[in-house]
């Protein structure tokens, strides 16, 4: 058992201290807690792994006590994933070894790493929607060729494991009729009911209400106090530092920190990660409110299956303030911004009344599409770059002049001026720091941070008087979303309307100047971020409103 | 009209929903697995015309010496139509392999892999069947045991004098081709491997999400693979049903169009193997009545022209796919190659 504690000192006052790790200083890194006896359940020995140039994982060793949660934190791109994915036999590492519980083992497939006793829960679950709960339980487990006895066995050992593990979820029921929280228990009773005594999840409260997080940790904390190993794969320092015992800090492919998560501290380390210091505040300047600039009456979308997806929502957005709009994704948000930016479906029913600087907007049919609201003023992020907001197969400069490629600066005569657009995409690309600074690049060729700083680069610099923002800083690494977030205060500060959508709490809180929760189509109450609390919002993003505001 | 044409016309249904049932059961199971099929009519014809040429070339040398060989051995072993049945379903799994390298391995798109077999298939059949038989792309016509004879049920002539159900019995579900008993049988038998068996479970699954059958370390490749060897097998005994049963030969494009149609009663049955009996007896039914139009007639009391009798099952196959039959949703994965990501 390695004891020899070979961990960099977190967060040292010289910034980042170069990893100490490597094959010359042994296996190992981290001293095992007090609570560990015997082998490590997992041990890694110089881990690394290329795609062509790329490196993924570079030379990583660490060892995860028995019965630990243990965090491995790093930006987008780190080569998490790749590791775990190393770890689940769905990569092999190009050199390393693996120990599990003391044993070198080899993991070629799926099949041997679930052999060896590892389970994961991926980011995107990996369930078959129209199975029921227990079809997807036993698919790949099953006991026989005919699966009478394995559906029976299944269903015996899920009520023991819910019982212990508070892993409650319905045998019987389709998992497409399933909250995202309850799929996620179905991913973990999957892991169990194979005998995994390692779990991986990677990012797993991506999808979940601030509830339904809180509750998957107890059950972690659970499972760990059962003697079961925990892996927790996330970039959210709140959660490393809540639940983890060990955390791994993982920057460009290499390991740069193991440390006990009780002798670190948040800054320490962001510090890690990123590899400088970062500012988790984004200390703005109170917001000084103009007048109202856009405003909405009793908003109503019924889709296509005349289901209502957004109910009566009015808000007005001032001059000069941001409003965010929290909620779970999937609660009405990206429909009140389809409704803005014009981009509903035909089959979509709006109702409502849309007023801009006092003039009504047309909410359906000529001057709702995106080109109109665009000539009104009305800028746009989309929340999903890759199918809203760029062309992936397009270059950097053909996507800087989607949707103003009529700009006047952008034509010669009857033709377009390509050479102008792309040496504005060029100086937009030294403006705004997008890097590589190569214009003829394609787009899916960047970074999910660049990528979104070429749309945000195209939306901010047409100076619209209102700007909606939809997941700004989705995918995006820390370093970026730092860049992004100071962006966005900057434009506030020139007295611009933004209307600001995240599914990411500590966004919204930081960024906005009112806060709106949406649940159920519904705006569900405005809260002032200097006077609320996380919690009041979380409640508020899973429906739980003081009665007295239900509207 | 009396109870005798009733007979008759259901007689003829059950003859001709057979190739549409197998073929429809072939497809569900490829489709089920996630590979979208458009090539059952390919599949169908190069087994109709295999199965008649070899049928017709056993049968057709009394000394079993085929092309130089001694083939004294096979003829003790089956007669030429089992030959011919046998080689007509290898050929439809051959042409389910290309499919299966093209869309599987070389993850190609499938409907234009499929459209391209069926072409190959419409013109193959043709050139192989002239160069071997020189009589215009057809095969000779199969007489005595190169051709399946029908099967008279046990009991017929006892229960025939059962009034009401008795001729039923005796018109409608005795007196037909062995392959037609099959056909019926695949129905249940396709059910209980669907959904009653861990390799069902799997192939479902991997019609819906492949992702989670990889994660459960079961190959999906293989999975699509055996399902298409299914396929193969369906559609040969479709394909040698056509020409050896229904007909007594191969003839240029025999199929007509029936790989489609079973296609549409897949959709129509939304994917689910006893409502594709239905789906296609209703198919059948409708290519019964354009074959007697003196039936029709007596019904509607006026003459409709014979090719709007023809063109029913075609009509009925549009309004199918223009989704006149509410929403069916097909296997999510399906048409989709399945490319590894974490």
């Amino acid at each position: 058992m390695t004891t020899g504690n070979t961990g960099p000192a977190p967060g040292g006052p010289g910034g980042l201290n170069p990893p100490a790790f490597g094959q010359a200083s042994g296996p190992g890194g981290l001293t095992p807690p007090a609570s560990a006896h015997g082998q490590p359940a997992i041990e890694l020995r110089g881990i690394s792994k290329s795609f062509g140039a790329v490196r993924a994982n570079e030379d990583i060793s660490f060892s995860v006590p028995k019965g630990t949660i243990h965090g491995i934190i790093g930006e987008n791109g780190a080569g998490k994933s790749t590791l775990m994915s190393i770890l689940y036999g769905f990569y092999r590492a190009d050199q390393g070894e693996i120990l599990i519980h003391g044993l070198p083992t080899a993991l070629p497939d799926s099949q041997a790493a679930i052999r060896a006793g590892i389970g994961m829960v991926f980011q995107h679950f990996k369930l078959v929607q129209n199975f029921t709960v227990l079809e997807n339980i036993i698919l790949g487990a099953e006991d026989g060729p005919l699966l009478g006895r394995s559906l029976r066995r299944a269903r015996d050992s899920l009520t023991a494991l819910a019982r212990e593990y508070e892993l409650d979820v319905d045998p019987d029921a389709l998992v497409e009729d399933l909250s995202v929280g309850h799929q996620q228990r179905v991913e973990i009773l999957k892991a169990l009911y194979r005998n995994a005594d390692i779990l991986i999840l990677d990012e797993p409260t991506g999808v979940l209400t601030p509830a339904e997080a809180d509750h998957l940790f107890r059950i972690l904390r659970g499972l760990r106090d059962q003697g079961k190993t925990i892996l927790l794969i996330t970039h959210k320092l709140r959660e490393i530092m809540e639940t983890t015992d060990n955390v791994s800090v993982m920057r460009r492919g290499r390991l740069v920190g193991s440390v006990r998560t009780s002798e670190t501290s948040p800054a320490a380390l962001a510090e890690l990660m990123v590899g400088r210091k970062v500012l988790l505040e984004t200390g703005k300047a109170p917001a000084r409110p103009g007048p109202v600039l856009l405003s909405a009456e009793l908003l109503t979308l019924r889709d296509e299956h005349k289901v209502e997806r957004l109910k009566s929502v009015s808000l007005d957005l001032r001059a000069g303030e941001i409003l965010g709009i929290a909620g779970v994704a999937g609660n009405g948000q990206s429909e009140l911004l389809s409704i803005l930016g014009g981009m509903t479906r035909p089959g979509e029913k709006v109702t409502g009344r849309l007023t801009l600087g006092g003039h009504d907007l047309p909410l359906t049919g000529r001057g709702s599409d995106g080109k109109s609201r665009r000539e009104a003023g009305i800028g746009h992020v989309p929340e999903d770059r890759h199918h809203a907001g760029l062309i992936l197969d397009f270059t950097a400069w053909e996507n800087t002049a989607l949707g103003y490629d009529d700009d006047p600066a952008y034509q010669r005569g009857l033709l377009t001026d390509n050479q102008a657009i792309r040496d504005d995409t060029r100086r937009k690309m030294q403006v705004w720091d997008i890097r590589p600074p190569i214009h003829t690049l394609a787009a899916k060729s960047f970074s999910g941070g660049n990528q979104q700083k070429l749309v945000i680069a195209r939306e901010f610099e047409q100076d619209p008087a209102i700007l909606l923002i939809g997941q700004p800083t989705r995918g995006v690494d820390i370093g970026a979303i730092e860049f992004i977030h100071k962006q966005i205060i900057a434009l506030r500060d020139q007295g611009k309307a933004i209307l600001l959508i995240s599914v990411e709490l500590d966004e919204i809180m930081s960024l906005s100047d009112r806060i709106a929760v949406m649940f159920d189509g519904r705006i569900i109450g405005i809260r002032d971020p200097a006077t609320t609390s996380e919690s009041e919002i979380g409640c508020l993003m899973a429906g739980i409103a003081p009665t007295a505001e239900a509207s | 009209m009396d109870y005798a044409s009733v007979l008759q016309l259901l007689d003829s249904t059950v003859r001709l929903a057979t190739p549409l049932l197998l073929a429809c059961l072939a497809g569900l199971w490829s489709e089920r697995a996630g590979i979208f099929d458009i090539g059952l009519e390919g599949k169908m014809l190069i087994a109709a015309m295999t199965s008649a040429a070899i049928a017709a070339l056993t049968a057709a040398t009394p000394t079993w010496a085929l092309f130089g060989l001694d083939l004294t051995w096979a003829k003790a072993l089956f007669p030429p139509v089992i030959w011919g049945l046998i080689a007509g379903i290898l050929a439809s799994i051959v042409f389910a392999m290309i499919h299966g390298i093209a869309s599987i391995t070389f993850r190609g798109n499938q409907l234009i892999s499929g459209f391209a077999l069926n072409f190959i298939a419409a013109g193959l059949t043709v050139l192989i069947a002239q160069s071997i038989f020189g009589q215009g792309g057809r095969t000779p016509q199969l007489a005595g045991d190169a051709r399946f004879s029908p099967v008279t049920l046990p009991f017929t002539e006892t229960i025939r004098r059962i009034p009401g159900f008795g001729p039923f019995y005796a018109e409608v579900i005795s007196g037909h081709a062995i392959l037609v008993y099959l056909a019926f049988a695949i129905v249940p038998l396709t059910w209980g491997l669907m959904y009653r068996t861990r390799y069902g479970l799997r192939l479902r699954a991997v019609g819906e999400n492949p992702a989670a059958v990889d994660t459960a370390g079961i190959s999906v490749v293989r999975l699509r693979y055996s399902a298409l060897i299914i396929t193969g097998i369906l559609c040969g005994l479709a394909g040698a049903y056509m020409s050896t049963a229904l007909q007594a030969g191969f003839g240029r494009d025999m199929t007509a169009g029936r790989g489609y149609i079973a296609l549409a009663a897949l959709i129509f049955a939304k994917w689910r193997p006893v409502a594709a009996l239905w789906a296609c007896l209703l198919f059948g039914f409708f290519q019964a009545l354009a074959l007697r139009p003196d039936i029709v007639t007596a019904i509607v009391q006026f003459r409709v022209p014979g090719p709007i009798l023809d063109a029913l099952p075609y009509i009925l196959t549009v309004l199918v796919l223009a989704g006149f039959i509410g929403k069916a949703i097909p296997p999510r994965a399906g048409g989709e190659p399945y490319v590894k990501e974490r």
